[in-house]
């Protein structure tokens, strides 16, 4: 592993600049010219990849919109399995629910020696109703009984090693596509919601729209959400450097929300075997950028900004909802009561 | 000259197509048969023919067929005959669907049409595609945060359109601000009311004095316009139709049906006639093609009936597919074509407005205005038969109510007196 320092003050120079961590710990490449050897602080990175392979993380997303936007067939083409409440064989004569329900399925899914343990948060009954005023109080009402019961783990005396996370990570909030305008719901929904946690809209069933319908309405709704105040996610405040912010704008204005398909099936084109839809004027492939943005969809949500996301909710939103629970109680910590609530363990 | 109506082939020229009271399309090809002449022309004398339904006899002398006059309700299921004019015995009143015909082509027809959905599924354009017109010239789409406050609107507009010298008077109803709140209550309200103003109107013109000139503006036909994001009906749909199934025809539409594959299609159709009849609503039903018409028309009938409620896709934009120009949408995957009947119902859903139009009109007539007339005579008897038993008791309570009132005043008077005298002889001039 290299020399060994005699100088210990020109190791309290050192700051280790975040680079690709090598599996080979290699020779130094002259970042820091007062560094005499190579000490091998850059393979923490690799103790902490090894650690989370071993333990997993959680990662907890709910759907919200009105029934039949393809939310749950959304879920199984994300995350490849059959994940969502509506997993294979699921009853397709099911009725509307009267009211909001709220459905979490959790499963454990497994990549390249990784584990993710995935909650999907389903919301059937949403926006389906005649009246649906204040429907969206049930969503709420979830999302901060989780904040709550994480709070109330933390000031638990005797604390768990790891805290089970039930917290909504992520909420992808699906927009009819009408080709008009977001509807009066939806702007009431993000605005409740955009505060406590955070929301990606996704217009949902895209394959109704033309390229240039697509456009059109997608800037409609980037205004519409502008001009209502509403902070979708990634938040413009919480971007933390320059390159975030650029990489994050680009998103913003550009991308989002995303004109998604979903589709669980197979077909062959040109050969190869891919997701998506067979209708009589063509193939609408799921993962083909031409036809339609799934791919970005899960590389932002998958591949680049999942653990974001988890650093948002626990940093921000959880930290919001503790400020506000610790002053409501006069600046103590809420009491616990030692219940067998506390005692449940979600692994 | 012979127009034909073929659901196979390519429809007729773009001036619209219409065809009105008095007159019924048969789809078919163009044969001694099954032409059909409009504009009032007589076309040369033919071997005819056979009359179908209404009218008795061959339609010897004029050769035209003209099925369905709505004032001549003679004997059905005359066999075929062929009658030279010259034979004796030949009255010649067989010409006179003819000229009926004729009166009403010039007389022009009325159709009124009534659009009702959530915003954003197609109504306008599947609109303009039927009757290709621009119906909305400047339409100015409303953002969500307007929707808000909004509640439903009716809009009328009415367009005349002519083909071949029979005129149409059409007018579509539409129905804005419909399934956007986010409280749907008091959604069909304004709707429900529209209609039965509209009965109202025709109902006291009909009972007035001059009775040439009754304008029927009554709604002929409702197209209720099902979203294909949904696993079925939602519970709007269901109440709505509920509430106007018994006042107006029903046709349900599936829209923007390039939404759905093939499968997905026949699953949502199965669902939502399901759910149609689990709830009991009434539908219109097409008549059932009578037994003396041609195997064509039989089957295109059957056609028809299979598929309601039908998947549509509208468009009035032309795009190059397979060498020719059609009205279509594009896509980055493929074309989709709105008149070929392998991708949507468009065509049949046009043909069953076409071919059907007159008897709409009837049923709305026939059924639903005299459900109406019936039930508002009898409401309105009934009110003056109350009163008058009530009379008395009216009275009775009216001075009960004055002598409740008056005492009422007299206490008020002596408080303001208690006041006054223990105030410090402020007068504020109040006098009761």
């Amino acid at each position: 592993n290299g020399q060994g320092l005699k100088n210990e003050a020109a190791m309290s120079e050192l700051v280790p600049e975040p680079r690709q961590k090598p599996v080979v710990p290699m020779k130094p490449m002259g970042i820091n010219t007062s560094l005499l050897g190579y000490i091998g602080i850059d393979t923490i990175i690799e103790q902490m990849r090894k650690k989370t392979m071993k333990t997993g993380f959680d990662f907890n997303i709910m759907v919200v919109g009105q029934s039949g936007l393809g939310k749950s067939t959304l879920v199984n083409t994300l995350f490849k399995s059959q994940v969502s409440r509506k997993s294979s064989g699921w009853n397709r004569e099911e009725k509307i629910p009267k009211t909001v329900e709220i459905k979490a399925i959790g499963h454990v899914i497994e990549e390249g020696g990784v584990k993710m343990k995935l909650t999907v948060i389903d919301t059937p009954g949403f926006g389906d109703q005649i009246n649906n005023e204040n429907c969206w109080e049930p969503i709420e009402k979830y999302i901060n009984e989780q904040y709550e019961k994480f709070l109330k783990e933390e000031v638990n005396i005797a604390r768990k090693k790891r805290i089970p996370d039930t917290r909504v990570h992520c909420c992808l909030y699906f927009i009819s596509p009408t080709g008009h305008s977001l509807r009066p719901l939806d702007l009431e929904f993000m605005k409740h919601l955009s505060k406590v946690v955070n929301i990606i809209p996704v217009i949902a069933k895209a394959d109704t729209m033309t390229l240039e319908e697509k456009t059109e309405f997608k800037q409609r709704v980037r205004k519409e959400l502008e001009v209502n105040g509403i902070e979708f996610y990634p938040q413009k405040e919480f971007d933390e450097d320059l390159e975030d912010k650029t990489e994050n704008d680009k998103i913003r204005q550009e991308s989002m929300p995303f004109a998604v398909v979903g589709s669980d099936k197979e077909y062959q084109v040109n050969g190869k075997r891919v997701l998506g839809r067979k209708t009589p004027w063509g193939i609408i492939e799921v993962e083909n950028l031409n036809h339609c943005e799934f791919a970005l969809l899960r590389d932002f949500v998958i591949r680049t900004h999942l653990q974001d996301l988890k650093e948002v909710t626990h940093n921000i939103h959880y930290e919001t909802y503790r400020a506000k629970r610790l002053n409501d109680n006069g600046g103590l910590p809420p009491m616990t009561v030692e219940t067998e609530e506390n005692h449940e363990s979600n692994l | 000259m012979c127009v034909t109506y073929n659901m196979r082939a390519a429809p007729p020229r773009p001036s619209g197509l219409l065809w009105g009271r008095g007159a019924r399309v048969r789809a078919g090809p163009c044969t001694a048969r099954g032409g059909v002449a409009l504009g009032g022309e007589a076309p040369p004398p033919r071997p005819a023919v056979r009359a179908r339904e209404r009218s008795s006899g061959p339609a010897a002398a004029g050769g035209a067929e003209i099925f369905s006059c709505p004032c001549l309700k003679m004997s059905k299921q005359q066999p075929a005959q062929f009658t030279n004019p010259e034979t004796p015995g030949y009255v010649g009143f067989a010409n006179l669907p003819n000229q009926v015909h004729r009166k009403s082509v010039k007389k022009g027809f009325e159709f009124t049409l009534m659009v009702v959905g959530e915003s954003g599924l197609g109504k306008s354009t599947l609109i303009n595609s039927l009757f290709l017109t621009d119906l909305y010239p400047e339409r100015i789409i409303p953002g969500a945060a307007d929707k808000i406050e909004r509640t439903v609107q009716i809009e009328a507009s009415t367009v005349e359109i002519e083909e071949r010298g029979v005129k149409l008077r059409l007018t579509v109803v539409d129905t804005p601000g419909y399934g956007d709140a986010i409280n749907c209550r008091d959604c069909f309200k304004t709707i429900i009311s529209y209609i039965d103003e509209q009965f109202e109107r025709y109902l006291h013109d009909e009972s007035g004095l001059n009775r040439r000139h009754i304008i029927d503006n009554r709604v002929h036909c409702c197209f209720y316009f099902i979203s294909p994001f949904g696993h079925g009906l939602k519970p709007l749909d269901v109440e709505f139709m509920k509430a106007i199934h018994n006042k107006v025809n029903i046709v349900p539409v599936i829209a923007k049906a390039d939404t759905l594959s093939l499968k997905e299609r026949e699953r949502l159709k199965k669902r939502i006639l399901d759910e149609i009849e689990e709830h009991g609503i009434k539908i219109y039903h097409l008549p059932d093609a009578e037994s003396d018409e041609d195997e064509d028309f039989k089957e295109q009938t059957r056609l028809l009936k299979a598929s309601i409620p039908f998947c549509v896709v509208g468009s009035n934009q032309l795009i190059e597919a397979k060498g020719k120009k059609v009205r279509g949408r594009l896509y980055p995957w493929g074309v989709v074509e709105v008149e070929n009947p392998e991708h949507n119902d468009f065509l049949k859903l046009r043909t069953m407005l076409i071919t059907h139009m007159q008897d709409l009109q009837e049923v709305t007539q026939d059924l639903h205005y005299e459900n109406f007339r019936s039930e508002r005579l009898k409401r309105g008897t009934r009110k003056i038969e109350d009163e008058e038993v009530n009379k008395d008791q009216i009275l009775l309570e009216k001075e009960a109510e004055l002598r409740r009132m008056q005492e009422m005043i007299a206490r008020m008077q002596a408080q303001m007196q208690m006041q006054m005298q223990s105030g410090e002889g402020d007068s504020s001039g109040h006098h009761v």
